[in-house]
C-alpha cells in the first residue's frame, strides 16, 4: 500500500501543482521518486510532528493541498491537537498519511502499533477517513482523497502486501464499500489491511462448505451507511474485523448504523479488546496471537454459524 | 447617524468627548484596546485582562503601522497575515479589528456571550480579519511558518506576523517551529513575544526560566532584538528592523518587554489579574485610571 500510495501521489503531483508532501523525516527509500521528480514540493519537517502539522496547515492556507507523511502513531496521536484545531477546524486541505496501520511495525514494540488511530481520527469533526484494504484500493482512493475538500486521514498498511484485488479497482465511488466476495451464510466486513485475512478466512470457510461474503470499507468516515443497512437486512450475523481496538473504531461505526436500523442483525466485532500488544512479534504473529488472522476469523465464523 | 448614548460604542468612545477617535494613531488604538478590553471582560465576566493590557501597544502598532490589510476586503490575497498565537488575548485583536473597521465596534459587547461569534480565545469563524483560531498555546508559530513558506514558494510579497506569549514559549512546538523557520530561511516571518514576564501561576523566572531569551532565539538561527513593548515608537522601529532583515535568510523575533496589566496600577504585575474580571469598585477604579491616560 505504501508503494501504491507513492505511485498515486506522483500522479497527483503531476496533475496538480498545488500538491506538496511534508515528511516527518521518514520514507528514505520510498519517497525517493518524489524527491527526484518534485524536489521543490517535498519538505522534510524533521522529527517534529506537532509543528509539521501546523506547518502543513499554514501551507494549506496558501492554497496548497498538503500531504503529511509519517508512520504509526507519529502523524496522528502525536500531533492530534494540531490536526483538530489547526487543520480540521479551519477546514484545510491537509491529508494525513499514516504508513503502518495496525501491527505493521509489530516487532518494534507498542509505540509503533497504530491500533487506536481510526477511533481517534473519526471522532474529529470534518475529517474524512480512508482505510483502503490493499494496494489496488489504495490507488483508487488516493485521487479521491485529493479531490475531497478539507482534512483527510489515509491509513495505509505496509509495502509489498499481497493483492486481494487481482485487477485495478476501477470507478470506485466515494464512500462505497467494495464487495470482494459474495456469500450467503455470513458477511465479513473489514477496514484496512486486515482485508487479506478476511479474504483468506472466506477461502477456508469455503473449504468447509460455508459461504462468507467479504466487504472492504475503503472509507471509514463517512461510512457507507446504505450498504451497512442492506447487509443488516440480508444477514443475521455480521463480523467486523479490524487491526485496531474494537472500542470506537470500524466495528463500532458499523454497530452505530446497525443499532439504528432495527433489523435484529447481530454484529460480532473482532479486533483488540482494550489492550496494548506487549507481545513481541511480526504482523503475522500478532494477528494470529490476537485471533484476527484467517484462522481466527474462520473459527469465529464457524462458532457463530454453529450457534444458529 | 448619531449613536444612542446607551450604545456600547458611545460608552467606550465617550472619553473622546464626541470626537471620533483617530484609530490610525497607535497610541489611540492602544488606549481603545485597553478601554474595550476593560469593558468586554467586565460585561462578560471574562478573564485575561492582564494579557490584553500587556499586548495593547503590540497589537495597536501592528494594525496601524505595520500590517497591510484592508477592512473593506479582509480576504485580499496580498494582505499580510497576522496570527495571535496567545489566543487568550483575543479581545485585543477583536478590538483592533472592530476599531479599524473590519466589523462594527458595537459587536464587541457580544464577546463571550451566548450565541456570539467572538469567543474568549480568538476565532476566525465568521470574524473578518482573523486568520487563525488559537487558544491552545504553542500552535501559532508553526502555522505562521507554513504561511511564510507558502509565500516564499509563491514569490509573494506579503509578510507573516505571529504574536506569542512568553509563558507560551514553554511549549515545545514553539521551538520545533523556531528550528523549522530558520531551516527554511523564512526571513519574511516576524515573531513578537509579548514578554510580560508573568505566566498563569507565577513569574516566568520562577516557572520555566526563558533567559537568556534573546540568545536562545539567536542560537536557533533567528535575528533577535528587544524593545519596550509599550513604546509605540520603539515598536515601530523594531518592525522596521525586522523588515530590514529580509534578505538575511533568517526569521526575526522581537522580544517586546511589557508589563502584565499595564495601564491600571492595581493590575500591573499582579498575577491575580490573569484571571480576575473587573467588577464593581475595581471596574470603576480601572476606568478612572484609563480615562486619565487617554491620548
Amino acid at each position: 500500500m505504501r508503494d501504491a500510495f507513492v505511485r498515486a501521489l506522483l500522479e497527483e503531483m503531476e496533475r496538480d501543482s498545488r500538491v506538496v508532501l511534508i515528511t516527518g523525516d521518514l520514507g528514505f527509500g520510498v519517497l525517493r521518486p518524489v524527491r527526484e521528480r518534485f524536489p521543490d514540493r517535498l519538505i522534510n519537517a524533521g522529527i517534529a510532528e506537532q509543528s509539521m502539522v501546523g506547518l502543513a496547515a499554514g501551507l494549506a492556507m496558501t492554497g496548497r493541498k498538503v500531504a503529511v507523511y509519517s508512520i504509526g502513531n507519529f502523524p496522528t496521536l502525536r500531533p492530534l491537537e494540531q490536526i483538530r484545531n489547526d487543520c480540521a477546524y479551519h477546514g484545510l486541505d491537509v491529508k494525513i498519511v499514516c504508513v503502518g496501520g495496525g501491527f505493521v511495525y509489530g516487532s518494534l514494540g507498542m509505540s509503533h502499533h497504530a491500533t487506536e488511530d481510526m477511533a481517534v481520527m473519526r471522532a474529529i469533526p470534518g475529517i474524512t477517513c480512508f482505510t483502503p484494504g490493499d494496494p489496488a484500493e489504495t490507488e483508487a482512493v488516493v485521487p479521491v482523497m485529493f479531490d475531497t475538500p478539507g482534512t483527510c486521514y489515509l491509513r495505509l498498511g505496509r509495502g509489498n502486501e499481497p493483492h486481494v484485488h487481482q485487477e485495478r479497482v476501477e470507478n470506485w465511488t466515494f464512500p462505497e464499500a467494495i464487495r470482494v466476495r459474495e456469500g450467503k451464510d455470513i458477511a465479513l466486513l473489514t477496514a484496512g489491511g486486515i482485508l487479506i485475512e478476511a479474504w483468506r478466512a472466506s477461502c477456508l470457510l469455503e473449504e468447509h462448505g460455508k459461504n462468507a461474503a467479504v466487504w472492504s470499507f475503503p472509507c471509514l468516515k463517512p461510512i457507507d451507511e446504505n450498504r451497512i443497512r442492506q447487509l443488516a437486512e440480508e444477514y443475521t450475523d455480521l463480523i467486523t474485523v479490524e487491526e485496531h481496538t474494537i472500542e470506537g473504531g470500524f466495528g463500532s461505526a458499523v454497530c452505530e448504523i446497525v443499532a439504528e436500523c432495527g433489523s435484529g442483525c447481530r454484529v460480532h466485532r473482532m479486533g483488540l479488546k482494550d489492550c496494548f500488544a506487549s507481545k513481541v512479534g511480526t504482523q503475522a504473529y500478532l494477528r494470529h496471537w490476537y485471533g484476527m488472522d484467517a484462522e481466527g476469523i474462520e473459527t469465529r465464523a464457524e462458532q457463530i454459524l454453529q450457534g444458529k | 447617524m448619531e449613536s444612542s448614548l446607551s450604545s456600547y460604542e458611545s460608552r467606550v468612545h465617550s472619553a473622546f468627548g464626541g470626537i471620533r477617535p483617530d484609530v490610525s494613531d497607535p497610541k489611540v488604538l492602544a488606549w481603545l484596546i485597553r478601554r474595550n478590553g476593560l469593558e468586554m471582560t467586565h460585561l462578560s465576566r471574562g478573564s485575561h485582562i492582564g494579557s490584553i493590557f500587556s499586548a495593547a501597544e503590540i497589537i495597536a502598532v501592528l494594525y496601524t503601522s505595520v500590517l497591510r490589510v484592508d477592512p473593506e476586503n479582509p480576504a485580499w490575497p496580498e494582505r499580510d497575515r497576522m496570527i495571535l498565537s496567545k489566543g487568550h488575548a483575543g479581545s485585543a485583536v477583536y478590538s483592533a479589528l472592530a476599531e479599524r473597521g473590519f466589523f462594527p465596534v458595537e459587536e464587541l459587547k457580544t464577546h463571550y456571550q451566548d450565541g456570539s461569534r467572538l469567543s474568549g480565545h480568538v476565532s476566525h469563524r465568521g470574524v473578518p480579519g482573523v486568520e487563525v483560531s488559537t487558544g491552545s498555546l504553542g500552535h501559532g508559530l508553526a502555522i505562521g511558518a507554513g504561511l511564510a513558506l507558502g509565500a516564499k514558494m509563491d514569490g509573494a510579497s506579503w509578510r507573516t506576523f505571529v504574536v506569542l506569549g512568553d509563558g507560551e514559549c514553554d511549549e515545545g512546538e514553539v521551538w520545533e517551529s523556531a528550528l523549522q523557520a530558520a531551516q527554511f530561511g523564512l526571513d519574511r516571518l516576524t515573531a513578537v513575544v509579548d514578554y510580560n514576564h508573568m505566566q498563569s501561576l507565577d513569574f516566568v523566572d520562577r516557572t520555566l526560566r526563558l533567559e537568556p531569551f534573546e540568545a536562545k532565539w539567536r542560537d536557533f538561527g533567528w535575528n533577535a532584538m528587544s524593545c519596550d513593548g509599550h513604546d509605540t515608537e520603539a515598536l515601530k522601529d523594531a518592525f522596521a528592523w525586522a523588515r530590514k532583515n529580509e534578505g538575511s535568510g533568517k526569521p526575526s523575533v522581537i522580544l517586546a518587554h511589557t508589563v502584565k496589566g499595564k495601564g491600571v496600577s492595581f493590575m500591573e504585575n499582579n498575577i491575580l489579574w490573569h484571571y480576575r474580571t473587573p467588577q464593581g469598585e475595581e471596574y470603576e477604579a480601572a476606568l478612572k485610571e484609563l480615562e486619565a491616560q487617554r491620548p
